[in-house]
């Protein structure tokens, strides 16, 4: 027994085959991940030392309050939990079209690829409405520096904390900075998931996969489209929960 | 996915015969610049590296010779300089801002584009598939983007060369505030832009070619090519790749924050400067942050460096050496070692930085964790030599210094990375002298003795082998001659990135030294210029290889024609049944057995 088990172990590895029984594209798209990843977490680790080393930080609470169309309302991360939502469930149709991939189901792959698209779209269209709104408020690279645009930057953090104006700016000036950098550059991420999942769409239409007897590129997006997603629980995490 | 199907993926049923005729076909109809340009095939890629690698090389070490020039000889004045560098250096003498820009690149080029690009670029996409039995990479098309995207890096580097504010000039680690303020000197403008921006591409071309040579060696390996008979090349290159690919991202995070604060008034690096009496507005950012970010990918990229180099002069030394590797799985774990370690060792780097005691101690404990796998490798090579029946190829003579200069550059990291120690040693002539030896020059050895040894596999012919001893006796006596030095002058405190050292009372009894290092960089130059004359005439003129196997090597490459096409193997990829190293009696009285030779009864795999 035992030695049936060493044998099959060698041959996996013993060349001539894939030891992950995965095809190239595969394993250089986990490899890129890992590479991205580190990518992030380079970003995400300067923000927590800056951070680390601030006396005072914005309050997230009070920094995303606002919902569209509701004016001054008070609804405390209600837009990004939204956001956060269409993102997480354009993750699950990507799985329903790898899915229908699986199964050579040629228009599964095309219907949830299009709701995947739309779930991408809609998700960058609430990060440029929160952009949007935080560009109004005084925030955006290299805001509040040197204490400009201090009136807003009461609203920012919890009561009595903001005593000092020039402390509080300063913790303002580095949050937005790192907020606008690193929301932007998982937003550029999605922005080109949406852009490589429109080619995928535009192929699966015309065939090209049919043709090519499986949808193995479908799973290698989805792969790119889930890290994405993961990414975002961690930018979320840090940004808006702690 | 078979190998077979490697090159032709849209093919999928056919029998290897057909696919070499079919492939035969392909080859005649290609056109030059599919063929040489655009090429798809490692070999042709590797070659493109190769010689991008020594156009770099000649750029950085005549930059090298300029600032010698003006380190040894302060006071005199030299027309050549003029004649190179222009207004820069108005009557024959060095412009103090083109002093800095000239090492800034000069450091950049040789380690990015020199000893990275240059070096497993080539040794990587030419080793891999023809070393583990492959038809090509597992994407060709990424592995010619890898190159191109190199090339691309390469041209706006060069181009930052010849803008009227000069090339960015704060050392090839590019701290800010220097580095991210424009108005802090002349090549803080827009040379430092186009050097982020050459390295954001090169980061990119790593980043593909790394995938690759991964990918290619899990996935693609010959039938019977287990990791266990992997030739050390193979191993050395797929833990190079690995490093840089975890690595170089974290690069790319810092000059993203970088272009920011150059460009978008944030401070992530930036807090309470003054700038010409005027103070800037902005606060809170650390320069500190920076030297972490940079010295992640810095440090594991000096493996990036050496691990390629220690491979090749593995499977040189136990070629030439007529023996098996000494402590072939001891290198393998000492590879590993060293690919975990290099993550962990960074802030040796910052240990002026004026962090915590604790935080340095622990460094210095990984650091010196480090000499472990270090020492092991080299006694490995040392007991592959031991008795063995050495042939002097020119090849094996580089090994052999590489194997000299990696022990002596290696020994001055001991002082290095102790903390009480460095603080003395920190930014002097003895840090230049150690890296030079250990990651410069002896990377250097690395690469020269597998240009020697595999030029026959490139091109079919051999390169000249006086012009190659002279080469090498040359530039092994004139690096130890050039940097040796130093070591003194470092301990007696000179400081390195100094323009002159005639003002400084302390450092004038240096003087003549200073004049002897820099003939010495002068000598061996002109050295390296002898070795690109041989390397360029010997691809249409050197004599002509007429054995397949003209090492009598063990490896697969060997196996293949004399000039393999694209698809590398006319027939079948040959089947491997032993390890690399079965240099020993084959019973018909030849002293190797080479890997795709099926074992003879009774015989034991090793």
């Amino acid at each position: 027994m035992s030695s049936v088990a060493i044998d099959s172990k060698k041959k996996v590895w013993g060349g001539g085959q894939s030891p992950f029984n995965l095809s190239y594209g595969k394993v250089m798209m986990w490899y890129f991940l890992m590479s991205d990843a580190f990518t992030f977490g380079a970003f995400l680790i300067s923000y927590g030392t800056t951070r680390f080393f601030s006396a005072i930080w914005p309050n997230a609470n009070a920094v995303f309050k606002s919902f569209p169309f509701c004016g001054e309302a008070n609804m405390p991360l209600m837009f990004v939990s939204l956001m956060t939502f269409i993102l997480i469930l354009s993750s699950v149709t990507m799985v329903l079209a790898v899915h229908a991939g699986h199964c050579r189901d040629k228009n599964g792959v095309i219907k949830w690829m299009i709701w995947t698209i739309i779930g991408g779209i809609a998700f960058l269209s609430c990060q440029a409405w929160e952009w949007t709104h935080l560009f109004a408020e005084g925030g955006w690279w290299g805001g509040f520096r040197n204490g400009a645009g201090a009136h807003h930057l009461a609203g920012f953090f919890k009561a009595g904390e903001a005593i000092d104006p020039i402390g509080s700016a300063d913790a303002a000036h580095k949050f937005f900075n790192f907020f606008f950098t690193i929301t932007g550059f998982h937003g550029a991420h999605v922005a080109s998931g949406v852009v490589l999942n429109i080619i995928i769409l535009l192929n699966t239409i015309n065939g090209t996969y049919e043709r090519r007897g499986h949808y193995e590129m479908v799973e290698k997006v989805g792969l790119y489209w889930h890290f994405v997603d993961l990414v975002w629980v961690f930018v979320f995490t840090c940004f808006y929960l702690l | 996915m078979s190998n077979e199907a490697a090159i032709h993926t849209d093919v999928h049923t056919h029998d290897s015969h057909g696919h070499h005729d079919d492939h035969a076909h392909h080859e005649h109809k290609q056109h030059f610049i599919t063929k040489y340009i655009f090429s798809q095939d490692h070999k042709i890629i590797s070659r493109q590296f190769l010689i991008t690698g020594i156009f770099w090389a000649i750029v950085g070490g005549l930059m090298s010779v300029f600032f010698r020039l003006q380190l040894g000889f302060p006071e005199q004045t030299f027309k050549v300089l003029t004649m190179f560098l222009g207004d820069w250096a108005h009557g024959g003498k060095m412009d103090p801002e083109m002093y800095y820009g000239l090492i800034t690149i000069h450091g950049t080029v040789l380690v990015f584009f020199v000893l990275t690009g240059g070096l497993s670029g080539t040794f990587a996409n030419f080793l891999i598939p023809l070393q583990i039995g492959a038809r090509d990479m597992a994407s060709p098309f990424l592995n010619m983007l890898s190159y191109w995207f190199f090339a691309i890096a390469g041209v706006i580097m060069f181009s930052s060369l010849f803008i009227t504010t000069g090339p960015a000039s704060g050392g090839w680690t590019t701290y800010p505030p220097l580095s991210a303020l424009k108005e802090a000197s002349m090549g803080s403008g827009l040379g430092m832009d186009l050097w982020l921006v050459s390295m954001a591409l090169f980061v990119v071309s790593s980043l593909l070619g790394g995938l690759n040579y991964i990918v290619t060696i899990l996935n693609m390996r010959t039938k019977g090519m287990s990791m266990t008979r992997l030739p050390l090349t193979i191993w050395a290159l797929l833990f190079t790749a690995i490093l840089g690919v975890l690595s170089f991202p974290v690069l790319l995070s810092a000059a993203v924050l970088l272009l920011f604060d150059r460009h978008a008034g944030t401070s992530f690096y930036l807090s309470e400067i003054y700038v010409a009496g005027k103070a800037l507005p902005n606060v809170g950012g650390s320069p500190i942050l920076y030297q972490h970010l940079f010295w992640f990918l810095g440090h594991p990229e000096v493996y990036i460096i050496m691990l390629p180099a220690m491979g090749m002069a593995s499977e040189i030394l136990a070629t030439h050496s007529r023996k098996p590797i000494f402590g072939y799985f001891a290198m393998i774990l000492s590879l590993i070692g060293i690919t975990l370690l290099a993550f962990l060792v960074w802030a040796h780097h910052m240990f002026v930085t004026g962090m915590s005691p604790f935080l340095g101690g622990v460094f210095v404990l990984l650091t010196l964790l480090i000499a472990i796998p270090s020492a092991v490798k080299v006694f490995n090579w040392l007991t592959t030599i031991w008795k063995g029946n050495i042939r002097f190829t020119v090849g094996m003579c580089f090994a052999l210094g590489f194997v000299s200069l990696f022990i002596s550059g290696g020994l001055t990291g001991l002082f290095l990375g102790n903390s009480a120690l460095d603080i003395h040693l920190h930014d002097t002539y003895f840090v230049v002298a150690h890296f030079h030896i250990v990651m410069g020059i002896s990377a250097f050895f690395g690469m020269f003795a597998g240009i020697y040894h595999w030029f026959p596999k490139m091109y079919g012919r051999f390169m000249n082998n006086t012009m190659g001893y002279i080469h090498f006796f040359i530039t092994f006596v004139g690096s130890y001659v050039i940097f040796w030095p130093m070591h003194y002058e470092g301990v007696a405190g000179m400081p390195r990135r100094y323009y002159d050292f005639s003002n400084w009372e302390s450092f004038k009894q240096f003087g003549e030294l200073n004049q002897m290092i820099s003939i010495a960089a002068i000598i061996v130059f002109i050295a390296q210029l002898f070795f690109v004359f041989n390397y360029f005439v010997s691809i249409w003129k050197g004599k002509k290889v007429t054995d397949p196997n003209p090492w009598q090597s063990n490896t697969l490459e060997w196996t293949t024609p004399i000039k393999p096409g694209h698809g590398n193997w006319d027939g079948e990829i040959p089947e491997v049944h032993r390890w690399a190293y079965d240099y020993k009696d084959d019973g018909n009285g030849g002293d190797f057995i080479p890997q795709h030779i099926p074992l003879k009864e009774g015989e034991e795999s090793h």
